[in-house]
């Protein structure tokens, strides 16, 4: 009777061997890659909009504050998309003949809302307060990156629960003086250490990591 | 052999493949803020409030302090009390809402005049510097001419505030000599700061 493996056997048996471990590595680090890259997280996407609206130039080239925009950002959970009639206050007479404008005057007329693609998305599991946040010193560009370089608007931060968690840990990192939460070409100082555990205890600022301060 | 050979890669990829696959949590079955839905015609989940609708804390009944007249006149005196305070946080308003317009000094050149839009008329003239408050609040509150409407972006006693922040710029602007002289020796002697501006 011969023998049932022949002596080739051994290398198929190791090569198979190595290929499975290699296959499962290479699985798995590539899932890890792409749930952490862009293809996921859309960082550095800018989707197309109605109306190609241009923070660079609204807020670097003509200054306008943040809030003169997003308007409930202070008081509310949400920041508050713009309604037409913000940009009619000045589009009525400025770009008033542009075709990129025209969506705007559109909904102007008929009263039908501009259908804005959101950039900023969380899922519905998690609790978000931006009024919170722009009250105790985290700037507007700490999240949001500097939006005034963005001619289309994109995430520059991951949203994901280890970046939040990154400041909720340590809180003294990333906070500002409450004069600057709005500025978003704000640097931080190189004595940040000493300012920030400074400013966390001015504005009374904990460290909240509890599941259900984000998870209610 | 062959048989068992497989059966792990297949495990681990069926695992792969079909774990995440469900979003309920995510997409949960509310609507978000400004979201849009296919169940109402004109597709807001957020709805406008029914006409004659009064909501907590929307009962305007003190005709003064939310329209700034009384009688049909505009009234020349602030329905709320002015503090310093207060006319920090007009000025904080005023710089986010009227400035890109109205300039920082309140004189017509703001940012958006110089891209174009027409120049508002400085808060200077006399027509202005003699108008009572009353007309500051009515303009936020209802446009004029090429400005609109405020009321939905600036809080009713906001417009106080920057109200009562335009009577301060005008001061500063139209400074009768005896209170220039009056301030401007304090100013040298605190360590230095610049007599006078809009601070």
């Amino acid at each position: 009777m011969p023998q049932i493996f022949r002596p080739s056997s051994n290398t198929i048996a190791r090569v198979t061997i190595v290929a499975v471990i290699l296959l499962l590595v290479s699985t798995l680090g590539l899932a890890y890659i792409m749930d952490r890259g862009p293809w996921i997280t859309s960082v550095r996407f800018a989707p197309e909009q109605p109306v190609p609206f241009s923070h660079k130039h609204h807020v670097k080239d003509d200054g306008i504050d943040c809030r003169y925009c997003h308007t409930s950002v202070e008081n509310s959970s949400f920041a508050g998309l713009p309604p037409t009639e913000i940009c009619m206050t000045c589009h009525s007479q400025i770009w008033n003949n542009a075709s990129v404008t025209q969506p705007i005057r559109d909904s102007w007329a008929s009263g039908k809302s501009i259908e804005w693609v959101r950039v900023h998305k969380l899922p519905d599991f998690v609790y978000f307060n931006h009024s919170i946040h722009i009250n105790k010193g985290i700037g507007c560009s700490a999240c949001h990156g500097q939006v005034d370089e963005m001619p289309l608007m994109y995430k520059v931060n991951t949203l994901n629960m280890n970046w939040c968690l990154n400041c909720h840990r340590d809180p003294a990192k990333f906070i500002r003086p409450k004069s600057e939460v709005f500025n978003v070409d704000y640097v931080y100082p190189a004595n940040q250490a000493e300012l920030g555990a400074k400013l966390v205890k001015e504005y009374h600022v904990q460290s909240l990591t509890d599941c259900v301060t984000c998870h209610r | 052999m062959f048989r068992h050979r497989l059966i792990i890669p297949a495990i681990f990829l069926n695992a792969l493949f079909t774990s995440a696959c469900r979003i309920d949590m995510h997409v949960q079955p509310r609507y978000n803020p400004e979201a849009a839905t296919a169940f109402f015609g004109d597709g807001r989940s957020a709805r406008p409030t029914i006409d004659d609708t009064v909501a907590r804390g929307q009962l305007h009944v003190d005709e003064a302090r939310y329209t700034g007249k009384q009688n049909g006149k505009d009234i020349d005196f602030f329905p709320i009390q002015i503090t310093r305070g207060d006319l920090e946080r007009g000025q904080d308003r005023f710089k986010i809402y009227c400035s890109p317009c109205h300039g920082l000094l309140g004189d017509g050149r703001g940012m958006i005049v110089l891209r174009g839009l027409r120049q508002p008329p400085s808060y200077h003239d006399p027509r202005l510097v003699n108008a009572p408050v009353g007309h500051f609040f009515d303009v936020m509150t209802n446009g004029y001419g090429a400005m609109y409407s405020y009321a939905s972006r600036i809080a009713v006693d906001d417009r106080w505030r920057i109200a009562a922040y335009i009577r301060a710029l005008q001061l500063s602007q139209n400074a009768p000599p005896q209170l220039a002289q009056q301030i401007a020796p304090q100013n040298h002697n605190n360590a230095g700061a610049p007599a006078g501006g809009t601070q």
